[in-house]
């Protein structure tokens, strides 16, 4: 008999030996699920940490109210399929309220709104770690991220001081008021999540395969055309065979040309793509530290 | 990467940590760099970001270093503050890089990316030789029980390539080495900068007769580094579904941290003693008739014994060893000292205890091993053997035997931050 994992299985008992120490250790978990690839890899990756019982933590969703349809239904139609609770986090209730100011402008984006309304959602509902689908490979700044990121009373990362972390030791100590974020599937690559959705046939929201959509060109992003979005002369509207490589806010998410309609064929071009799947992304285009700086303040 | 992708040698791929060490100047980003360049890990994007960067800071060479110094700090002073992790596979294996600073101030980092890895990787500055870094890194690695060592004698290009360099390098670090508790060592010359017996055999070094370095990583024995003989179930966590289905279901969740358990295996719980069945090991794709360290499953007995988290299932036959005083070599991780007689708060496997430090034997300086028994004083980076005596007994290996059994950190109860890095002796 040989006592060996591939590699998926072993980024699996990785993520659920996370998830559970995640659920003894902390008194109020939640899962940040935004709807996208990453995090509902990770509620599918935490019903296999607990069953045959349910996952014992509530989802959270930080609402930007720009989002695609799609996301919204298939959110609701998970949380009912496993039984979850779902809390969430409204940038426009935070908005009308006098919060938050929106951005003005033809860029405008309620992406960096996200931060305040998730630290407050995270404060109101008590939660003490909020697991996250972010992965190093992603981004420069999440290439330092510890699996337990310990966070200040004001929500704050700071990225030169961060707590050593050995073997697979977690230290869940905090003080009063401070909370931890937990990123159980930090050591997993684009290709890993693609190859194991498909594997595990887990269910995903029709963006990610290609499909007809109305879109315009801005700085070589193709978005797709929303009532959230305001249009200059010059971007013109056109029809496109399209998909969506990560599934965010709808203004900020750019959408790849590609005729990948399966699983198989997506998995295909992710392993053949020149660019990262953050390449669509305009939020991380603002700067080269852009991210870094995102999450210092508490972003996710 | 024209060719179709192989779904089904993806799935067949194993998983390889390895850890990187090196001084400041070393190259150790460049390797990095050319490692994920040469095996098409770098995406477009990212290296027309570097090549902008490059060029607009004058640079001969595209700076591949720049595509792992994530942070703005690193960015403006151009070296590495913190572990970063690196992915890339080969159609062999998926490598996880744990990327740790050289700078003698961040050697707690070192020790983080060692303690998980399979392998580390050693940069030596061919004009250079072995430094007091280079020794400080293989001491770490012996100390944190790596199973593979690789020394990369870099910037060959700035020796000409001279044979002579290569081999007074090796030798003059197995001659330290020999008092190190190091298994396996390879020695490989490279360069970093341009490429040169990374990804692709050098034709500057026809002397050399060894691997490429990436070679050698994908085909280095890892499958045994994984301790499949001490039963060792630390529980994580209790299942109870509460629901009509699983009325009287308990299940014992954990991931295996030694050996292998079998359905029907008769077993013991610590501390309590008692001895029972396995009635069945249960996952969400279905019970398994055996599993072994490192999966994560749930176990469910015969009989109902008391077990909860931090208890551990074992086999009846080879029991842990059971205990309050543990000797232990510690790594010091942070400005404030050691307290000798201080009280700290301590985390074992799933078991979060507290402890007393009773005693320091000897400091050892990590440059000639020698063991000062007349120092006592632990601070930052230090390392050390002491004794401490916890308030709950502990059920552990030596760390020799077993990584996940024979480690432990050690917190500061005021600040809650990990001081100590510890493995039992």
């Amino acid at each position: 008999m040989d006592y060996n994992l591939n590699h998926l299985k072993e980024l699996e008992a990785e993520s659920i030996y996370v998830i559970r120490e995640v659920a003894a250790e902390f008194q109020n978990p939640a899962i940040l699920f935004s709807g996208g690839k990453d995090s509902i890899l990770l509620t599918h990756l935490a019903r296999k940490a607990f069953f045959p019982a349910k996952i014992p933590f509530p989802l959270v969703h930080i609402d930007t109210g720009h989002n695609f349809e799609e996301t919204i239904t298939f959110r609701d139609e998970l949380v009912e399929e496993i039984g979850a609770r779902l809390i969430v986090g409204s940038v426009q209730d935070a908005i009308n309220a006098g919060r938050s100011t929106e951005e003005k402008g033809i860029n405008a984006s309620r992406n960096g709104l996200q931060t305040l309304t998730l630290l407050e959602t995270i404060e109101a509902n008590k939660i003490d770690a909020a697991m996250g689908g972010a992965r190093r490979d992603e981004e420069k700044a999440r290439a330092k991220e510890r699996f337990f990121s310990h966070r200040d009373e004001f929500g704050q990362w700071d990225p030169k001081n961060q707590r050593p972390e050995l073997w697979n030791i977690f230290n869940a100590r905090k003080g009063f008021g401070e909370h931890f974020r937990v990123f159980p599937i930090s050591n997993w690559t684009e290709l890993d999540v693609w190859q194991y959705i498909h594997m595990e046939g887990i269910k995903l929201p029709n963006l990610y395969f290609s499909h007809k959509r109305s879109v315009f060109l801005r700085d070589d992003v193709w978005y797709a055309e929303t009532e959230f979005m305001e249009r200059k002369d010059s971007e013109v509207l056109v029809d496109k065979i399209v998909r969506f490589r990560t599934i965010g806010d709808a203004t900020c998410t750019g959408a790849t040309l590609s005729e990948a309609g399966t699983l198989e064929e997506i998995i295909q071009e992710v392993a053949s793509s020149r660019v990262t799947e953050r390449g669509g992304r305009s939020d991380d285009k603002r700067s080269e530290t852009a991210m870094e700086d995102r999450k210092k303040a508490g972003y996710f | 990467m024209e060719d179709t992708f192989d779904s089904a040698e993806y799935l067949n791929m194993e998983l390889m940590r390895f850890t990187t060490a090196g001084s400041v100047d070393d190259g150790k980003s460049t390797l990095i760099g050319r490692l994920l360049y040469d095996s098409k890990s770098i995406y477009e994007d990212q290296y027309e970001a570097i090549r902008k960067t490059s060029e607009q800071k004058g640079e001969e060479y595209v700076n591949l270093a720049l595509l792992t110094d994530g942070l703005r700090a690193e960015r403006e002073q151009g070296i590495t503050i913190d572990v970063a992790y690196r992915y890339f596979s080969t159609p062999r294996r998926k490598f996880i890089i744990a990327d740790t600073p050289g700078h003698i101030q961040y050697t707690r980092n070192m020790v983080t990316g060692a303690s998980s890895a399979n392998l580390a990787l050693i940069l030596v500055d061919a004009r250079h030789g072995v430094a007091e870094q280079t020794r400080r890194h293989a001491i770490i690695a012996s100390l944190l029980q790596i199973p593979h060592v690789v020394i990369c004698v870099n910037k060959m290009d700035l020796v000409n390539f001279d044979k002579k360099v290569f081999e007074d390098i090796e030798n003059d670090f197995r001659k330290f080495a020999s008092k190190l508790d190091v298994k396996d060592v390879r020695f490989i010359p490279i360069s970093a900068l341009m490429g040169d017996n990374v990804v692709d055999r050098s034709t500057k070094t026809p002397w050399y007769e060894g691997p490429t370095l990436l070679y050698l990583l994908e085909t280095v024995h890892i499958a045994s580094d994984s301790n499949h003989i001490d039963c060792r179930f630390p529980v994580q966590y209790v299942i109870r579904p509460q629901s009509s289905e699983y009325h009287d279901y308990r299940g014992y969740a954990g991931r295996i941290a030694g050996g292998v358990f079998k359905k029907g295996d008769k077993v013991m719980a610590l501390p309590s003693g008692f001895t029972t069945r396995i009635k069945s090991i249960d996952t969400y794709d279905g019970s398994l008739n055996e599993a072994f360290a490192p999966m994560s499953v749930t176990i469910t007995l015969e009989d109902e014994i008391d077990i909860s988290r931090g208890d551990m299932i074992v086999r009846e036959n080879n029991l842990p060893t059971s205990g309050q005083d543990l000797e232990v070599m510690v790594c010091w991780l942070t400005d404030k000292p050691l307290q000798l007689g201080g009280k700290y708060a301590i985390k074992h496997t799933t078991r979060n205890a507290r402890c007393v430090i009773k005693e320091v034997k000897y400091k050892l300086n990590i440059n000639t091993l020698h063991r000062n028994e007349e120092d006592s004083s632990i601070g930052l980076n230090d390392i050390a053997r002491i004794s401490i005596r916890t308030t709950t007994p502990l059920f552990y290996d030596s760390y020799r035997r077993n990584r996940n059994t024979g480690s432990l950190i050690i917190i500061d109860e005021a600040t809650n931050v990990t001081v100590g890095a510890a493995m039992i002796i």
